[in-house]
């Protein structure tokens, strides 16, 4: 998998590639709008990183440019500035996400991977962890090839442990990926608590184990 | 009391002593001329009566001292008093038959000399009656007041509200006039001075609020965004370091500590931006929405939260309700205020929703006391010392 990031603030761009790294994914870096002209229009990325908020030009110049090329690399867009209109702007143009800075590395993977699940560059539908099988076309989830039932927001939990398998996600991002983001002035994260408890119980014959990182937040604990 | 009735009352208020003060002098002074012109006729009465004589002297002796005949009557006196007797005019009362009670005359007492007989002549005329006259004044003069009041009621009326036109003109731009709304004011320009003065004044006060407004407005942007990348580089550093690291509890509490207050100042950035944003009037597309609908989703995303708190959300929906509205505002806005009531609400309690036809109505349980309502809209104003609030998701809801 590759993977452009174009970004000119340089301890967020090494912030991200070095995250990104981690998934083994290989990881190239623009911080300029010409130099990420350039790698655009000579290679070809699964998935571009793209912040419109450039010194020397509009990160939507390149979406444009990247699409009048006929190029089908995936795009998101990360920006300082959370405007519908830039937004809109974006995916019109044919980004397939938008990510308001800041973010939580563990969203940005979930983004990532949702991108390249989407344009199917993983080659496979399903994904495999341990002895479970998540399907997410269908949102099914199987222990051993038996079905169990999940509701929504327990399915959304464990999807998201399951992209960030190899990372400890902190319970605020969490809580904002699955209840979203209005959760986040809430007094405590607590309540997120019940259902990692109905999730365990209902992983309990599986080889994955939930397990809490004190104060902090979770981690998938593949056995 | 309006300017324009304010000035017509002192007008009414001083027109009536002046109007009474000329009525007494006008009445006296028609009454001095009247009196000259019936003493006037009387004297000259007499000179034609002496006149007579000469041809009838049987005048002189007709004896008519009720005046039933004639309205003159000759009586026979001493030469010494001839001499001594001076012309008076008197007013005196008789008996009149056509209004059968006693009026007013004029009485002329003069003396004359016929040959060696001397005479004393009095002629009588019928007088002004006096009460009529103060009657007949007094009623023309009130007609003359109400109609004097009512014209330059009327022409105050008119004269004054065109005067007046530029100032009420202003008063009402500026009842409506709103700093958030970026409008500026249609200044009418007015040949008076004093108009001119104050609609330059109020100009030149409203360019300068809306300028810093707009500044500051500006200010709060750019700070924030300008917050966004530092922001992102602290906490994603941080997750970095998190999953790198085998850390100790201690230290992994030290960093959530950390981790939370970022989260903190980003989501007190967040709600920054979404209010100058509110107020920049950033939110375009509006549709109507299906508040009710709206409200029950919000509310079972919430269920979680209640939950957790052993509380629960009753929505009471007996009518429906539809609000043309961005649909990102409406939600922003029934999340914030449904939230509000959990994190604010007493644990082990209800939150009540009423919708009903035009209002949209939540309880909870305080706390505490009763909220200021004065400082509730305030940004930055907290009732509680929640660790975790901005102080200003009322303010976006009242912005929204």
């Amino acid at each position: 998998m590759k993977i452009l990031i174009i970004e000119d603030v340089p301890e967020m761009l090494i912030n991200m590639k070095n995250s990104l790294e981690r998934e083994h994914y290989i990881v190239e870096a623009a911080s300029d709008f010409e130099t990420a002209g350039d790698k655009i229009s000579i290679y070809d990325y699964d998935c571009i990183l793209l912040d419109i908020g450039l010194p020397d030009g509009n990160g939507l110049e390149l979406l444009k440019k990247l699409k009048s090329e006929g190029k089908n690399d995936g795009v998101i867009i990360v920006s300082a500035k959370d405007s519908l209109d830039d937004r809109l702007a974006g995916l019109d143009l044919g980004a397939d996400d938008y990510l308001p800075k800041p973010f939580h590395m563990a969203e940005l993977h979930a983004r990532v991977k949702a991108v390249l699940r989407r344009r199917n560059f993983d080659g496979s539908t399903v994904v495999e962890i341990g002895n479970i099988i998540i399907n997410p076309e269908n949102r099914t989830v199987k222990i051993a090839d038996e079905e169990i039932t999940l509701n929504r927001k327990e399915y959304d939990i464990l999807m998201y442990l399951t992209i960030n398998k190899t990372r400890l996600v902190t319970k605020t991002a969490l809580a904002e990926h699955v209840w979203g983001d209005h959760i986040d002035q809430t007094d405590s994260f607590d309540f997120i608590y019940s259902q990692i408890k109905n999730l365990r119980k209902k992983l309990k014959k599986s080889t994955i184990n939930l397990e809490a990182v004190y104060g902090v937040g979770y981690k998938l604990d593949v056995g | 009391m309006r300017l324009l009735n304010y000035t017509s009352k002192y007008v009414a208020i001083l027109l009536l002593p002046l109007i009474t003060g000329w009525a007494i002098l006008f009445y006296f002074a028609m009454l001095d001329e009247i009196y000259d012109s019936l003493d006037d006729g009387l004297e000259n009465q007499k000179f034609l009566l002496v006149q007579r004589i000469d041809n009838d002297t049987t005048i002189l002796k007709q004896n008519d001292s009720k005046f039933e005949k004639h309205t003159y009557n000759f009586t026979p006196i001493s030469k010494s008093s001839y001499l001594g007797f001076k012309e008076s005019y008197r007013d005196t009362l008789m008996y009149m038959l056509n209004e059968k009670d006693f009026e007013p005359v004029r009485v002329y007492e003069s003396a004359i000399a016929y040959g060696d007989d001397h005479y004393k002549l009095k002629i009588i005329t019928s007088m002004v009656e006096e009460d009529d006259l103060v009657e007949d004044m007094v009623l023309y003069l009130f007609c003359l007041y109400l109609l004097l009041v009512f014209s330059i009621l009327f022409m105050n009326n008119l004269l004054l509200r065109k005067i007046w036109q530029p100032f009420y003109d202003l008063i009402t731009q500026l009842r409506v006039f709103r700093i958030e709304d970026d409008a500026s004011l249609c200044i009418p320009n007015s040949n008076i001075e004093e108009f001119n003065l104050l609609n330059t004044t109020v100009d030149k006060l409203i360019r300068k609020s809306t300028e810093s407004y707009a500044a500051q407005k500006e200010f709060i942007e750019n700070a924030s965004h300008e917050l966004q990348t530092p922001l992102a580089i602290s906490i994603n550093k941080l997750e970095l370091f998190l999953e790198s690291n085998d850390l100790r509890e201690n230290q992994l509490e030290d960093l959530s500590t950390i981790m939370d207050s970022l989260g903190k100042l980003t989501r007190l950035n967040k709600s920054l931006l979404l209010l100058s944003k509110i107020e920049n009037k950033q939110f375009g597309k509006e549709e109507t929405i299906d508040l009710t609908k709206l409200t029950l989703d919000i509310a079972a995303d919430f269920k979680d939260l209640a939950a957790h708190k052993k509380m629960k959300i009753n929505v009471g929906s007996g009518a429906v309700l539809k609000h043309t509205i961005n649909i990102d505002l409406a939600i922003i806005l029934l999340t914030n205020l449904i939230k509000n009531a959990l994190v604010h609400g007493k644990r082990e309690e209800q939150v009540q929703i009423e919708i009903k036809t035009g209002s949209w109505e939540i309880r909870n349980f305080s706390l505490s006391q009763e909220l200021d309502r004065s400082s509730l809209f305030t940004r930055f104003k907290r009732s509680s010392n929640h660790k975790n609030s901005t102080g200003l998701g009322l303010s976006i809801s009242k912005a929204i």
